[in-house]
């Protein structure tokens, strides 16, 4: 008997627990989508705590930027987004904003000024692409090596991914053909400026895909921006492409054998956008986060947590030292003018017209 | 168990070659290791055949012998791979020191019974490696796990230092980790807000579905009851995108009451089929005398029947738990990130940051299940009890 009256009362006590619990605080708090990790975390720093600091708005992390244009589409078809600012890839956000998910942009009415006293449409320049796409970020995709790994002669440049004879080993490479398909049509004596031109047709997608043969045998598919370094870190791979934050965390924050190469690497652009269907309150205040979140300091800020270069030129002098290791950050960014001597523009028109195409073929390919 | 068979030495020809075989698939894995694998396998067969035959024929006295061959392997697997070689070696050494002599003294033919043919007897043995070998390919993974959560780096590898057994190769910082950072924490006490809650709904509501559907008068009880067990049945994916659609429209969406509710959606099937298969050995006449006596169902249900049946509804209710705790896909859809769960966190921290705080988050949750299930296993041996004592 006894047994049943604890049970009754623990009952009664965990329903009025929830009760106290279920109670929720809609009122200020808005939700800010990014990928997670490192990256989430350069924000936290550089921009919520701050923001949250000024204005007592509470801001909740949701880490899924990955699948963000399919949860978006979900969220406007069920009539219920619960996101107030999402963080992503410049070719999403056009996706997005073609498909009216996402809120047109007005850089010079919604953006801070720079600090220079530019206005926000030049001080962001050509990095402004679409009409939503608000940038934060420039970041590349580049390769990765193991130092102890690779032999005598450290690798150059790029075309050493599909030097199986000088560096052999298994490689790890993005499973999807945005990359792979222009690395290997520049390693397979294509000229740069020529690279989408000949993408273009079905012999030059063919020849990139004959090219990436070559190596198929050797290489490990990845999905997830965490898989290359823990690939390095094990040596499971000689070599392998990932973004260049990922290496510099995994150079200088974790101290392992790997070296990066700054040749051919793929520039690109991540930032904000702000969903469409939010009540007023609540764009207003999407907006006030924007407006916060994307001037001069700010984005100097985050780079002292994460080795992405701002996108606001006038950010670039800012840029200081790593708030934990002590080290100069500029010489680590993808705009620094030494690492950007040969980088590669990855060509966002080209990709939203072929995409769909190549990529079938690309998998195709694969399960050849 | 006692002898059932008198056992009696067996000849040279059957126990060498059968120790040589196990030699020669120890050899599969220490020639691989070493870069050969035919060398590996031809050595340890004649290795092992060799010594099972010096040890049985010259070392008569079997103590010694199977002292002797431990040492003898282990100071082997030491000079191939230090540390880690000398404890591989000594299981080895002991593994072999007893397969030799098993079978030379003939006593694994002591406790199965004399009829047997040979054919049989393999079988029987085999019969049992094969349990192993499942038991081993389903226990590894979960066991790699733990001592990777104790990896100083932040990778999920076995460092050089590990392999060593140094110190400084295992730290507790994935565990600090988890207990300071404020979204593991977050993720934890979503996870304990929710669980508790959902199980408690999953066991009220489940243990009166079970009730109500063992009256026999009740219509259309078979199709009730596949309804209420299809969230069992039907592919999570399918649910959760119901839910999330459903959920919307009615404004649960992202809300805690939402994911609660899923949650103990997909927990009342596991209760109401632990608690049916109480109530099968549930001696009905006792409610009728309860009646008889003037008590009302309700006094009956709480002094008589919820006793009884009370094993049954805690393990459906830890079933339901750990439903709940363990949950990731339901959550995904119908939460949001305000109800962050630990299952999700560890989902996302796969994504995105391969950390082993996510393997030291494991270890942690692979204890508690323990303990439920031990929980669970406990209860079941009282029930067995009591229902030994019951007047059926």
């Amino acid at each position: 008997m006894n047994l049943t009256k604890t049970l009754m009362t623990s009952t009664a006590l965990t329903v009025a627990a929830s009760m106290s619990f279920a109670e929720s605080h809609m009122a200020n708090e808005m939700t800010i989508v990014s990928w997670g990790g490192a990256y989430s975390n350069s924000q936290q720093k550089a921009y919520h705590d701050p923001y949250m600091e000024k204005t007592g708005v509470k801001i909740i992390n949701d880490e899924s930027s990955n699948e963000a244009v399919a949860k978006l589409r979900a969220m406007n078809e069920a009539g219920n987004v619960t996101w107030d600012v999402v963080d992503v890839v410049a070719a999403d956000a056009l996706r997005l904003c073609d498909e009216g998910l996402a809120m047109e942009i007005d850089p010079d009415e919604m953006l801070a000024d720079g600090d220079d006293g530019s206005k926000a449409s030049d001080d962001f320049g050509d990095l402004l692409v679409g009409d939503c796409f608000i940038p934060q970020i420039v970041y590349s995709t580049t390769v990765g090596y193991r130092t102890d790994l690779v032999g005598d002669k450290a690798p150059t440049d790029i075309c050493a991914l599909f030097d199986l004879e000088a560096y052999p080993g298994k490689r790890s490479l993005e499973k999807r053909p945005i990359n792979n398909m222009e690395w290997a049509l520049l390693c397979d004596g294509v000229a740069k400026d020529e690279v989408y031109d000949v993408l273009e047709t079905a012999e030059g997608q063919q020849q990139a895909l004959d090219k990436l043969a070559t190596i198929k045998d050797n290489v490990v598919w990845w999905s997830a921006g965490a898989d290359t370094p823990q690939l390095l870190a094990d040596g499971e791979v000689i070599m392998g492409s990932t973004y260049n934050g990922r290496l510099f965390s995994l150079i200088e924050e974790q101290n392992q054998p790997v070296a990066m190469l700054w040749d051919a690497q793929v520039f690109d652009l991540d930032g904000w956008i702000i969903p469409t269907g939010l009540t007023d309150e609540r764009k207003a205040r999407a907006l006030d986060y924007i407006m916060f979140a994307t001037d001069t300091k700010r984005l100097a800020d985050q780079a002292k947590y994460i080795a992405y270069g701002p996108a606001r030129k006038s950010s670039a002098p800012l840029v200081d030292k790593h708030a934990e290791l002590g080290i100069d950050m500029a010489p680590h960014m993808p705009t620094d003018p030494e690492n950007a001597k040969n980088t590669f523009l990855y060509n966002y028109e080209f990709w939203a017209d072929y995409r769909d195409d190549i990529d079938a073929k690309f998998q195709a390919w694969l399960v050849q | 168990m006692v002898a059932l068979t008198p056992i009696s030495r067996t000849e040279p020809t059957f126990y060498v070659p059968v120790v040589a075989a196990f030699g020669a698939f120890f050899g599969v894995f220490i020639g691989t290791g070493q870069g050969n694998l035919i060398a590996g396998v031809l050595g340890g067969a004649i290795l092992m055949g060799a010594l099972a035959f010096i040890l049985t024929k010259l070392i008569k006295n079997e103590k010694a012998a199977r002292w002797g061959l431990t040492l003898l392997i282990a100071l082997g697997g030491f000079a191939l791979a230090g540390i880690p070689g000398l404890l591989i070696g000594i299981f080895f050494g002991w593994f072999f020191g007893f397969l030799t002599f098993w079978l030379y003294e003939g006593r694994y033919r002591a406790k199965i019974p004399p009829y047997l043919t040979p054919g049989q007897v393999l079988w029987h043995f085999t019969f049992r490696v094969i349990c192993g070998a499942i038991f081993v390919f389903l226990i590894t993974p979960i066991l790699v796990v733990m001592p990777l959560s104790f990896n100083a780096e932040n990778f999920f590898t076995f460092t050089p230092e590990m392999l060593r057994f140094d110190p400084a190769g295992y730290s507790l910082k994935h565990y600090r980790d988890f207990f300071t950072n404020a979204d593991w924490q977050n993720a934890m006490w979503n996870s304990l807000k929710i669980a508790p809650v959902a199980t408690l709904l999953s066991v009220s509501f489940g243990t009166l579905a079970a009730i109500g559907l063992s009256q026999p008068h009740v219509p259309f009880r078979r199709a009730i009851m596949a309804i209420l067990i299809s969230p069992m049945i039907v592919p999570l994916i399918i649910s959760a995108a119901g839910m999330y659609f459903f959920y919307s429209r009615i404004g649960l969406q992202g809300t805690y009451v939402g994911v609660v509710l899923a949650h103990a959606a997909l927990g009342i099937p596991f209760v109401i089929i632990t608690v049916t298969a109480t109530l099968v050995g549930f001696d009905r006449s006792l409610t009728r005398a309860a009646a008889n006596m003037g008590a009302n169902p309700v006094t009956t249900f709480f002094r008589v029947q919820m006793p009884l049946i009370l094993p049954g509804v805690i393990s459906g209710g830890l079933f339901a738990f750990i439903t709940s705790f363990d949950e990731v896909v339901v959550v995904l859809f119908v939460g949001s990130s305000g109800q962050k769960t630990l299952p999700w966190q560890m989902f996302i921290g796969l994504r995105e940051q391969i950390s082993p705080t996510i393997l030291a988050v494991a270890t942690i949750l692979v204890g508690i299940s323990i303990c439920l299930l031990t929980v669970v296993e406990l209860l079941r041996r009282r029930s067995e009890r009591l229902r030994g004592m019951s007047p059926s």
